[in-house]
């Protein structure tokens, strides 16, 4: 047995993340932009409010007025004056099959984003860039809709119970096995709905008296799961080993808040890809941490099953780790297979518990059928069962796509957050009346992209998210690329000074963590 | 051509300016009073600088020469 030490012993590849500093005059001007919004957003509340204008946001009623007010805080304010004009690059209505290329409905509004109406049109063909189809198995001809097309018309649409009472098919049996098999622990449970996976699981797992230590940045499901258990919540920075190594002693040398008695479980929240960062957790690292202090591990892989790892398997193979190091694995199928619903994995005697005590499974409804065929399918595609080796290109294909896409915008300038091997491509853009812009001028030239502002991410740092697909060509990359680079110049918005921040925490050395490799 | 590009370029440092300042963002009737605020400002700092720093500068001037002057005639009266 020889071992390697490469960075430390417990990464077996560069782990190579990168999120640039904020420009100073970027975030004066930005600041400048929002003050400018705000002074007018103030003028225009007055106005409403004295009926020079007319209202048509939502108001409490006259007999209401003297109440608690509804729509006085920072968010409606925002909302009113902020999001409404620049609403109309969200909620586009799509009339075809998320592919790789999209077909939506065009609309106007004639009284800046209070109301839109059709103007009839399909804008047809629309490169998409913001669809989560990391695999491209969204798709309305192919193995995968023909088979579910054949269960619908055995099994119909809807199972009308759920998983407990009548709604337990032999599709939901048969999708557990292979999910387990797929993730190589002993075996899973599949709920109908990705969010409520986490938001009534979590619950089941943990209560009052058990300490959950979440990751800073993630998502609402697992916060509000979190925040529903009823356990004590302890936030760690963002990806940051040494805040949670810090976390956890102090949770084992105090103990719970007033009486000193032991936490009864720790539980460690994490995800495999943020999907607003397009981090990539440092799981090595906290797998580490989670055996020296006998902690326990969920780690979420909405957006890393079937994204990462050369067979798809998500961020575990990823690294090269062993699933049964990971208490809990959850995921989701809506991003990579192509359907919906979620997913828990691991030992025999959690799924069982889960079956009699997860709320999703006493009162959801279960998975519908065609969905469950379609997951199967597309799940023995990556695994490479049905025959062919469609999948096992997929997954290369988007790889070789993430590499090309980051690589190419990093070149030209533009400030990009995130690992270098995540599919999930956030770009900077910062100032408030560029998200509007770049949205605009993206569908203008034919290519639909989703831009994030406040309140998902922090107020200055509003962004454009790209997700890539293995559905996209080369050449659709190169279109994408060079329309981005115009609108680039257009908007000035290459802010990046081609200078690698380095990784904030201090290289990790043989004295804090485990050595895993043996 | 010449022009054409002066005249791009221009447009172009109009909408960076429009940009930064979220005023893409307005209806029109904000625009115009943005605008004329922020023209009116301008006009009153420039109108203001022409005014006084002429005078500023002479008298500085003045000041100065006055000055060298002074201990120019010292020196020759010592002499003397």
């Amino acid at each position: 047995i020889n071992h390697i030490v490469h960075n430390g012993g417990l990464y077996k590849r560069p782990f190579n993340e990168d999120f640039e500093e904020t420009p100073m005059l970027v975030a004066v001007l930005t600041y400048v932009g929002y003050g400018v919004l705000t002074l007018f957003g103030y003028l225009r509340d007055f106005m409403r409010q004295w009926k020079i204008e007319k209202c048509q946001n939502a108001t409490e009623r006259e007999e209401q007025k003297d109440f608690v007010p509804l729509y006085q805080d920072f968010e409606n304010f925002y909302n009113r004056n902020l999001y409404m004009r620049i609403r109309d690059s969200w909620n586009r209505p799509i009339c075809s099959v998320p592919g790789a290329k999209v077909d939506m409905m065009e609309r106007v509004s004639h009284d800046y984003n209070w109301t839109f109406t059709y103007t009839g049109r399909v804008i047809k063909d629309i490169i998409n860039m913001g669809s989560y189809n990391y695999l491209g198995f969204a798709q309305k001809a192919g193995t995968c809709q023909e088979a579910a097309a054949k269960v619908l018309s055995q099994y119909g649409a809807g199972v009308c119970s759920t998983r407990q009472e009548m709604g337990n098919l032999d599709k939901h049996e048969e999708l557990e096995k292979l999910v387990a098999r797929f993730l190589g622990v002993e075996s899973a449970m599949a709920y109908g709905m990705g969010f409520a996976t986490n938001s009534m699981n979590i619950p089941a797992l943990v209560g009052k008296g058990c300490l959950i230590l979440s990751d800073e940045l993630n998502h609402a499901s697992l916060v509000l799961g979190a925040r529903l258990s009823g356990a004590t919540i302890r936030i760690f920075k963002h990806n940051n080993m040494q805040s949670l190594e810090k976390l956890l002693k102090d949770a084992i040398v105090h103990g719970q808040p007033r009486t000193r008695r032991p936490w009864k479980k720790i539980l460690i929240l994490v995800e495999g890809i943020y999907s607003m960062e397009g981090s990539i957790v440092r799981l090595p690292e906290v797998i580490a941490l989670k055996k020296k202090y006998k902690s326990y591990l969920y780690l979420d892989e909405a957006h890393s099953i079937g994204a990462l790892g050369p067979t798809g398997r998500g961020v575990v193979e990823y690294f090269g780790l062993n699933p049964e190091d990971v208490d809990v694995m959850m995921g989701t199928f809506t991003k990579s297979f192509g359907a919906a619903g979620g997913y828990i994995g691991g030992k025999k005697e959690l799924i069982d518990y889960l079956r009699t005590y997860s709320h999703s499974a006493v009162y959801a409804t279960s998975l519908s059928p065609p969905v469950v065929e379609q997951i199967i399918t597309s799940m023995k595609c990556i695994m490479g069962e049905d025959g062919t080796t469609v999948g096992k290109a997929r997954v290369q294909q988007l790889a070789e796509n993430t590499r090309y896409f980051r690589r190419r915008l990093k070149e030209m300038g533009f400030i990009i957050y995130g690992n270098e091997d995540s599919p999930v491509v956030p770009l900077m853009l910062y100032m408030p009346a560029k998200i509007g812009a770049f949205g605009r001028e993206m569908l203008k030239r034919n290519i639909g992209v989703v831009v994030v502002g406040f309140p998902a991410t922090p107020i200055i740092e509003s962004r454009a998210r790209f997700c890539l697909s293995a559905a996209h060509t080369k050449e659709m990359l190169d279109t994408a690329l060079k329309e981005i680079n115009e609108v680039g110049d257009l908007l000035q918005l290459k802010y990046s000074r081609h200078r690698l921040v380095p990784l904030l925490d201090r290289p990790f050395d043989e004295t804090t963590y485990e050595e895993t490799e043996d | 051509m010449d022009i054409k590009s002066m005249k791009n370029y221009l447009y172009w440092l109009y909408c960076q300016f429009e940009l930064i300042t979220c005023s893409y963002l307005m209806e029109p009737w904000e625009k115009l009073l943005f605008y004329t605020f922020n023209i009116t400002m301008l006009v009153m700092v420039l109108y203001t600088a022409y005014i006084f720093v002429s005078v500023h500068i002479s008298t500085a001037l003045q000041f100065f020469l006055h000055l060298f002057g002074n201990q120019h005639e010292n020196t020759v009266s010592v002499v003397k």
